[in-house]
C-alpha cells in the first residue's frame, strides 16, 4: 500500500495554517513562507515538468470537463489523477468491450467523447464516415513520428494525413488459471477443447466479433479474418457447439478471472500482464496457430465537445514519462522508442509484454472489411442469441 | 349550463392534458413512428439505416426466436415466482401487521429501490460469484459450485429486483378488503382455507394481475438482470436489441423487433386486464 500523501509532506497542516496568518499579519516574508511550507518547490517542479504548464496545447481555455473512450484496466488512474491536478480538467473515462460497440455510438452521435481508443483496423472506417479529425500535430509537440515503429502506427495515416497516433501495440492470447486447468493450452484449438471439456462451465470468450470469430476461424486452420460465408458457417457451428459450456461471454475478464470464477479466457496482452502479475498461476499463451496482433490508437471524434482539452490530455499521454508510468501499470507494450528507454527491465524483459518475434509470425492484423461485414455481425449476434 | 362556461371547461381541461399530451406524442408516438419507418428499411454498407421498404427484417425474426423465447418463458415464471414469495408477503402487511407498524414495514418493501438495481445486482454478482456462496459451500466439502451465469441466477436476480412491484398492488388490493366478510364467511361456517379462497383470493385478484401484468412487462424489456447474472448468456430480448443497436449497427432489424415486442406487449397487457376486470366485475356484482 502506498503511504498517505500527507506522511510525505514537508509540513502539518497546523502548521501550515499557523505560518499562512503570519504571513497574513506580515510578520514573516512571503519568501519564508513558501520556503518552510515546501509550496515554494512544488511550484517550481510543476513548473519545469515538460508538457504541463509550458505547453502550447494548455494555452486555451481547457474547461473542467473532458470524456475518454476506452478499454477495460487499460489506464493507470492516477494518470487521470495527475492530468487533473495539472489543468484542473476532470477526466470522465467510458469503458467498451468492443470497437463495434464505439462505431455504433459514434454513428447514433452525441457521445460526449473528446479522445478515444479505436483499434488499428477500424481508423479508415472513422475516416471514410467522417467521424474523426484529422490531427492537429502542432497541438502534439509530445508525439514523434520519428521514434515510432511503423508497422504499428501505419494505420492511423490516411492518404497521408495522420488520423490517429499510437497508444501501444499487444496480442490477443489465452489467459489459463494453471492451478484449475492442468491440460497445456498451447493454440486455438486446444482452448475450445478445453473449454468443453477441463474448463466445462469455466472458459470466457470476448464479445467482440473479430477476437471471438476470428479465433474460432483460426482454430479450424482459417485466417483470423475470413468474411468467407462457407467458413465462418464452420466457426459458427463451432461457437454453437461451444456455448453451452462457456462460462460468459463478455470483454471485461479479469475481475471473473480474479474471483476464479473463470478459469480460461481470451486475453489481451495487458490483462495478460496483469493478471499474471498479481496471479502467477494465471499463465498468458499465444495460439502458435495464429490468433490477432493488434496496435490501438488514440483519436479524437469530430463530434467532440471539448476539443482543446481532448489536444491536451493528448499530448500529456504522449510524453515519454508519463506513458512509461502508464506502461507500466497496464502492461501493454510500447511502440514508441523514446518509452522504451524509459522502461524498467523487469518489465521490457517479461515475455508476456514483449514476446518472442517467432512467436509473434503467425499472428495476424484484424482488417479493416470485418468491422463492416454484415455476415460477422450477423454470425456474432446470432451466437449470442442462440 | 351555458355555452360559454362549456368552452370555458373545455379550454382548461385542455391546458391540463397538453404537458401530458405534448410529452407522450414527442417521446412516444414519434419515436415509434421512427421505428415503424426503420422496421421497413435496411442496414446501410457501414451498419445504421439506409431507406428502402422491405420486409427482410421482419422475415429474419426466426433468427431471434431463442430470445424471443426465452423471454416469453423466463418473464411468466418470473412473474409466478415473484407472485408467490409477494403474496404471503402483502397478506401479512395488509391483515396480520400490527397497524401500527404497518406504514414502517410498508416502507421497508420500498427501501431496496433507495439503491440503484444495478449496483444491487452487482451485489448478487459477489454472492453468487466463486468467493460467495460457492466458497462457503467447499467449507463443507463441496467443490467447484458455479452459481453465477446460469439461468437460475438470472430468475433470482428476477424475483430479487421485481418483488417489490408485486407485493405494492397486492398490498393494496388486500388493504381495501372489507374484513366483516371474512367475519360473514367465519360465521357461516366457512374453514380459514376456504374462506381465503372464496372470499380473500377472489378480492385481491384486480392487484394480482396488476401485479402479473406490471412484472411480465417489465421483464419483457429486461436487460440488465440478464446481462450481468447470465454472463451475456441468457438472452433476453432485451439484449438481443442492445446487440443490433450496439454491436451490428443493424437498426432496420432491431427496430423490426423492437415493433414485434411492442405488439406482444400489447397483446399480454390487453388480455391480462380483459381477465382482471372481468374477475373483479363479476365478484362486484355477486357481492352487492
Amino acid at each position: 500500500m502506498s503511504k498517505w500523501y500527507r506522511e510525505n509532506a514537508p509540513i502539518t497542516a497546523d502548521q501550515l495554517a499557523d505560518e499562512l496568518m503570519r504571513l497574513k499579519r506580515g510578520s514573516v516574508t512571503r519568501r519564508h513562507f513558501l520556503g518552510v511550507t515546501g509550496l515554494g518547490l512544488a511550484t517550481a517542479v510543476l513548473a519545469r515538468q515538460p508538457g504541463l504548464f509550458n505547453s502550447t496545447a494548455f494555452a486555451g481555455d481547457l474547461g473542467t470537463q473532458m470524456s475518454i473512450a476506452t478499454w477495460p484496466n487499460y489506464h493507470d488512474p492516477a494518470t487521470f489523477e495527475a492530468f487533473q491536478a495539472a489543468t484542473g480538467v476532470a477526466v470522465e473515462v467510458n469503458v467498451f468491450g468492443s470497437n463495434e460497440e464505439m462505431l455504433a455510438k459514434l454513428q447514433a452521435g452525441g457521445t460526449g467523447w473528446d479522445l478515444f481508443v479505436p483499434t488499428n483496423y477500424t481508423i479508415s472506417t472513422y475516416v471514410k464516415l467522417g467521424l474523426i479529425d484529422e490531427l492537429d500535430m502542432s497541438k502534439l509537440p509530445n508525439y514523434d513520428a520519428a521514434t515510432e515503429t511503423a508497422r504499428f502506427t501505419n494505420e492511423g495515416v490516411v492518404d497521408g494525413k495522420t488520423y490517429a497516433v499510437p497508444k501501444n501495440w499487444g496480442t490477443t492470447g489465452i489467459a489459463v488459471n494453471s492451478a484449475k486447468i492442468k491440460k497445456p493450452v498451447t493454440s486455438w484449438k486446444d482452448f475450445f477443447e478445453i473449454a468443453m471439456t477441463e474448463g466445462d462451465g469455466r472458459a470466457m470468450v470476448h464479445d467482440y466479433q473479430l477476437t471471438t470469430i476470428g479465433n474460432a476461424l483460426v482454430s479450424l486452420g482459417y485466417s483470423f479474418n475470413s468474411i468467407k460465408p462457407d467458413e465462418l458457417a464452420k466457426a459458427e457451428e463451432l461457437l454453437i457447439k461451444v456455448k453451452p459450456h462457456l462460462y460468459a461471454i463478455n470483454s471485461d475478464y479479469q475481475p471473473s478471472m480474479r474471483a476464479t470464477d473463470a478459469w480460461m479466457t481470451m486475453c489481451w496482452t495487458n490483462d495478460g500482464a496483469q493478471l499474471n502479475r498479481d496471479m502467477p498461476e494465471i499463465l498468458f499463451t499465444l495460439g502458435k496457430d495464429g490468433g490477432e496482433i493488434w496496435s490501438d490508437f488514440y483519436a479524437i471524434p469530430k463530434s467532440a465537445a471539448n476539443k482543446a482539452a481532448g489536444y491536451a490530455l493528448l499530448n500529456y499521454l504522449m510524453a515519454p514519462e508519463n506513458a512509461m508510468k502508464e506502461h507500466i501499470a497496464n502492461g501493454a507494450p510500447t511502440t514508441d522508442s523514446r518509452v522504451m528507454k524509459l522502461l524498467p527491465v523487469d518489465v521490457t524483459g517479461n515475455k508476456i509484454v514483449y514476446p518472442d518475434e517467432a512467436s509473434l509470425t503467425p499472428l495476424e492484423f484484424g482488417a479493416a472489411v470485418t468491422l463492416t461485414d454484415p455476415g460477422r455481425a450477423e454470425l456474432m449476434a446470432r451466437f449470442k442469441s442462440a | 349550463m351555458t355555452a360559454a362556461t362549456n368552452t370555458k371547461r373545455n379550454l382548461v381541461t385542455a391546458a391540463l392534458v397538453a404537458p401530458a399530451a405534448a410529452w407522450l406524442m414527442i417521446f412516444l408516438v414519434l419515436p415509434f413512428i421512427a421505428m415503424l419507418v426503420f422496421a421497413f428499411g435496411e442496414r446501410a454498407p457501414e451498419g445504421g439505416y439506409q431507406a428502402a421498404f422491405t420486409f427482410a427484417q421482419f422475415a429474419n425474426l426466426p433468427t431471434r426466436a431463442a430470445a424471443f423465447w426465452n423471454t416469453l418463458i423466463l418473464a411468466p415464471i418470473g412473474a409466478l415466482a415473484c407472485l408467490l414469495i409477494a403474496y404471503p408477503v402483502a397478506y401479512y402487511l395488509a391483515v396480520r401487521a400490527n397497524p401500527r407498524y404497518r406504514l414502517i414495514l410498508v416502507s421497508l418493501v420500498v427501501v431496496p429501490f433507495w439503491t440503484s438495481l444495478l449496483v444491487r445486482t452487482y451485489a448478487w454478482m459477489y454472492i453468487l460469484g466463486s468467493r460467495g456462496i460457492p466458497n462457503l459451500l467447499s467449507m463443507i466439502g463441496i467443490e467447484d459450485v458455479r452459481m453465477l451465469n446460469t439461468p437460475g441466477a438470472v430468475l433470482l436476480g428476477i424475483v430479487y429486483g421485481y418483488l417489490p412491484l408485486m407485493i405494492m398492488p397486492i398490498y393494496v388490493s388486500l388493504e381495501k378488503l372489507d374484513r366483516r366478510l371474512l367475519e360473514a364467511s367465519a360465521d357461516l361456517g366457512a374453514k380459514p382455507v376456504s374462506t381465503f379462497f372464496g372470499v380473500t383470493l377472489p378480492l385481491s385478484l384486480p392487484g394480482v394481475m396488476t401485479g402479473v401484468a406490471l412484472v411480465t412487462i417489465l421483464l419483457l424489456g429486461e436487460y440488465l438482470i440478464p446481462q450481468l447474472l447470465g454472463g451475456g448468456k441468457v438472452f433476453f430480448i432485451g439484449n438481443a436489441l442492445v446487440d443490433l443497436f450496439l454491436q451490428s449497427r443493424n437498426w432496420p432489424f432491431g427496430s423490426a423487433i423492437a415493433v414485434t415486442l411492442v405488439a406482444v406487449v400489447v397483446v399480454i397487457l390487453m388480455v391480462a386486464m380483459r381477465i382482471a376486470f372481468r374477475v373483479a366485475g363479476t365478484r362486484q356484482v355477486d357481492l352487492v
